[in-house]
């Protein structure tokens, strides 16, 4: 028996001096934003270990970075995120000499505002944001504004995403539709609030929450629900009774991007994954599965006239023309909407 | 908040306490001529003072400064007033005018009073419904205890995080509760993501904390005391009143203690259950960490929940003066 | 009649607490990934989990950090006990302070200190951190249940142990460590337990790279829990279940 002790201590120790000797790349990605096969291939082509793990807001993401650095390689943060990280410096300049597959990617894509000449990153998926509603409950022409979210007949089955910028955004949105998503003007943000707050104290909120929405929308739980557009393109395959809309009012695109964190410790591993992702067949693999839409041209062509048609995964110009990209918010403004997110989180319902 | 870090003279202090412990330690080797044997009390302590007495002291630290290291007391104004920051951001950005309509703001203190009154609720529920299973099972005519012991133990080798997810499945509007509900014809109710639905998932969790030290102060109880007063013309309910339930005391306290603090501070049964319905203080200090990134009034608002846990535990140890709690060991 | 209600009573309290787990064991049984829909028996979900590295990952995990945390916080805290029972009054009250600050502590607020220490110390947050953590909560524990057993030691036995010529270390060995043999079993089995089920500190004290079961679980349930983790908790609820039987057995035959 002692020797059986003494014996399983000394594995335990051994093992976190085991796990450092490969050759590995740390991958921090967005919850079911892969093909998970995609990774074995990359593993056994190349030899590199793959680290993959998962996270559910760019804001969780970015502390995460923040508070264990060396610990990602490759980080997925949507356009915004990209700004904040490469104004705090937290980001490493790829060297695109290791990624020819670049030229794979979308022009309009290219040279994007929030990271001219994509000196710190590479696009990986885009998409909208909208509303999924079940067609048995909801009636569509209801269901072309963001108001269909404080219309009473729909009282108790929205579900509502708990993202500080998409729920401020769509509120914002519905204060003036000339607002924009980045609005800072202190009383557009607080009316906004004010809207979320009287949403959710009349009963109208089912739940607050993030990627769970796509199976309980399947499930027939709500019949409407703020989700990205991968997400109601993944539900909309597995219950036909659902829909997808952007609103009139306009909405965000917005763009993931891979990236390297400046403390990463296998840059060059990094770059290889980059590489990989923006090859064609692997690109098209991974829209195949979740469901985004693809940044990369000849991957559109391998996905062929399913993509094509799909008004969800390959939106119209109709629609991109009313929508906008979220830019980063300096600190105090972040703060500001920081808090007043907070205070609708808070709020209770009345009974 | 990107790089947060102490003054050099936190370092000297801390090599100066372990070296004072060190001389400490030395000290009173000598004085015992040679090693006694609360020397082997020596690592623990050393332990202690690094994993839990410095860690407090650290929470102390940050709730006192700002991200800079400057000491300040507006964390604690941000307690208070939730939209303190937010409102001397918009004096800079858009002028006082603005600034002043914005009024005090309440989240942080409403957070917490709320999740003190559902802890209160969870707390009176699981007494209510664990004290007479305590009594029951230790009654000796029913010989059972032993066996309900470990009856009452083994749902908690379930994990913790999915025994609450499996309520998910009961309460779901197609769940199984739905289902009967529906299958009796009294139609679809909705269960989750409400008040009741949360105190449902605390109670079922921390039940058993208030069963097993109640059951354990009543079973040293000596049986010869409920006797002698029935001899002396008590009925079975004052037998219970006065005899039994003030022995049992030191159990129902420690019983309180073991229930109120988790529920205070739970946020993995109010995210799942109350689906952002019903933000509790766990839930604020757990996003003020994880999500905002603010590790300054996060540790503000630890060590302000800390404090008032201290206070509320010395109140019930007044009621309980021995200090001998059932404990659950 | 009134042991009848009793009785009654104590079963309403038993099904309220097993039904979920039933609930729980049935459902991992189930064909299909919906909660709401049978969709007929089968065994899918467990060859799933065999298969899924990131539970095993976390298995693993779970398992050897419990392990080491409890053998180390076995021996840290026997010691401790016989230590603290040694002493004077005055710093004996102070251990004992120090060894119930931890119990009047919220897991969130232990968890958060011991994250702060971290970032303080600039150590890496990982495997090794989650597992002084685990250390640190289990050791009050095992003083608290070796401590009574010493008190209840007959005080002379260890001198007489003296006085018949052993060393203290063998007296120690020989004398008193099986006199609290039982309390410090009933620590070790409640750290290990502690242990396997925490969440909340290792929440705060491990990166997302070295996940244990709980943290793996919270972050699936933001995406819709998947009946492999419903296969997972039934077999380890049986194996602890087995594993308990066995141990009852045995010190049932030793009687």
């Amino acid at each position: 028996m002692k020797k059986l002790i003494c014996a399983l201590l000394a594995a335990v120790l051994l093992l976190p001096v085991c796990a450092l000797a490969a050759e590995e790349v740390n991958i921090f990605n967005w919850e079911d934003y892969i093909d998970e096969s995609v990774l074995e291939q990359f593993e056994q082509e190349t030899g590199i270990k793959v680290n993959y793990m998962r996270f559910t807001e760019n804001e969780d993401m970015i502390i995460s970075v923040e508070s264990n650095p060396g610990k990602f390689d490759v980080v997925f943060p949507s356009e915004y995120m990209v700004e904040r990280m490469i104004n705090r410096g937290e980001l490493a300049e790829i060297n695109f000499d290791n990624i020819p597959n670049f030229a794979n990617i979308r022009d309009d894509l290219k040279n994007p505002s929030y990271d001219p000449g994509n000196a710190h990153s590479v696009p990986y998926m885009w998409g909208t944001l909208g509303i999924l509603y079940n067609t048995k409950l909801v009636d569509e022409a209801d269901v072309q504004t963001w108001g269909v979210l404080w219309n009473e007949k729909y009282a108790g089955q929205v579900l509502m995403m708990d993202s500080l910028r998409d729920t401020m955004g769509l509120a914002l949105l519905m204060v003036n539709p000339e607002n924009s998503m980045n609005c800072t003007d202190y009383a557009q943000l607080r009316a906004a609030a004010d809207l979320l707050i009287m949403q959710k104290q009349s009963g109208m909120v089912k739940s607050y929450g993030l990627d769970e929405f796509k199976d309980k929308m399947v499930a027939g739980e709500g019949a409407l629900a703020v989700v990205y557009s991968g997400d109601a393109e993944y539900a909309i395959e597995l219950n036909e009774d659902l829909a997808y809309v952007v609103p009139r009012e306009g909405s965000n695109i917005w763009v993931d991007n891979a990236v390297i964190p400046a403390t990463a410790r296998n840059k060059e591993n990094a770059e290889k994954f980059i590489d990989f992702l923006c090859r064609p067949e692997i690109a098209a693999a991974n829209v195949q599965e979740i469901g985004y839409c693809c940044v990369n041209v000849p991957a559109m062509e391998i996905l062929g006239e399913e993509y094509q048609s799909s008004s969800v995964m390959n939106p119209s110009e109709d629609v991109i023309s009313r929508c906008e990209y979220y830019h980063d918010l300096d600190e105090t403004w972040l703060s500001i909407y920081t808090t007043l997110y907070s205070e609708v989180l808070s709020a209770k319902v009345n009974n | 908040m990107t790089d947060l870090q102490l003054p050099a003279w936190a370092g000297w202090a801390m090599g100066l306490g372990l070296l004072l412990f060190i001389v400490l330690v030395a000290i009173s080797v000598r004085r015992n001529h040679g090693i006694k044997r609360s020397i082997f009390a020596a690592p623990y302590s050393l332990w202690m003072i690094i994993f839990t007495i410095l860690p407090c002291i650290l929470i102390a630290y940050y709730a006192l400064t700002d991200a800079n290291g400057r000491f300040t007391f507006d964390n604690f104004s941000s307690f208070w007033d939730s939209n303190h920051i937010m409102r001397e951001n918009l004096r800079a950005v858009a002028g006082d005018e603005m600034a002043a309509t914005v009024a005090r703001g309440s989240v942080n203190v409403d957070t917490l009073v709320y999740s003190l009154w559902m802890a209160f609720l969870c707390t009176a529920v699981s007494l209510v419904l664990g004290y007479p299973a305590a009594l029951f099972m230790a009654d000796r005519k029913m010989k059972l205890g032993a066996t309900l012991v470990v009856l009452f133990i083994i749902p908690m080798w379930m994990n913790f995080l999915l025994r609450t997810i499996a309520w998910m499945s009961l309460l779901e509007d197609n769940g199984l509760i739905n289902a009967f509900l529906q299958w009796i014809g009294v139609g679809k109710a909705q269960l989750m993501y409400n008040q009741e639905a949360v105190l449902l998932g605390m109670v079922y969790n921390f039940l058993p904390f208030m069963v097993f030290p109640i059951y354990t102060s009543l079973s040293k109880m000596d049986p010869k005391l409920a006797e002698a007063a029935q001899d002396l013309g008590c009925n079975d309910f004052r037998t219970l009143y006065k005899v039994t339930m003030p022995l049992s005391l030191p159990g129902v306290i420690s019983g309180i203690t073991m229930v109120f603090m988790p529920s205070v501070t739970t946020f993995f049964i109010p995210r799942v259950l109350g689906g952002g319905n019903t933000r509790m203080f766990g839930d604020l200090i757990e996003s003020t960490f994880k999500t905002a990134g603010n590790w300054n009034l996060g540790s503000a608002l630890s060590l302000i929940m800390m404090i008032l846990i201290l206070i509320s535990l010395s109140i019930l140890r007044k009621a309980d003066p021995n200090g001998e709690g059932g404990g659950i060991v | 009649m009134k042991q009848f209600l009793k009785k009654s009573y104590l079963a309403i309290i038993l099904i309220f607490l097993y039904v979920p787990i039933i609930v729980l064991i049935v459902q991992s049984f189930n064909s299909g990934k919906s909660r709401a829909k049978w969709e007929g028996l089968s065994l899918h979900w467990y060859q799933e989990l065999f298969s899924n590295t990131s539970i095993m990952n976390a298995l693993w995990v779970t398992v050897t950090v419990a392990l080491v945390a409890t053998v180390a916080a076995t021996l840290l805290g026997t010691l401790a006990a016989i230590g603290i029972y040694s002493m004077k009054k005055r710093p004996q009250a102070l251990m004992m302070t120090i060894t119930n600050l931890p119990n009047t502590m919220p897991d969130i607020v232990t968890g958060v200190s011991l994250m702060l220490l971290y970032i303080f110390a600039k150590v890496e947050r990982g495997y090794v951190t989650m597992v002084l953590a685990h250390i640190t909560f289990d050791v009050p524990y095992v003083v608290l249940s070796v401590l009574p057993k010493l008190k209840q030691m007959n005080k002379h036995i260890y001198e007489a142990a003296l006085d018949l010529g052993a060393t203290p270390t063998y007296a120690l060995t020989h004398v008193i460590i099986p006199e609290c043999k039982q309390g410090i079993v009933t620590g070790a089995l409640l750290a290990f337990t502690l242990s396997l089920d925490d969440f909340t500190i290792s929440y705060f004290t491990t990166s997302p790279l070295v996940q244990n079961l709980s943290t793996l679980i919270y972050s699936a349930t933001k995406l819709g829990i998947s009946p492999v983790y419903y296969a997972l908790s039934s077999l380890m609820f049986v194996v602890l279940l087995v594993l308990l039987l066995i141990v009852n057995h045995r010190t049932a035959d030793n009687k």
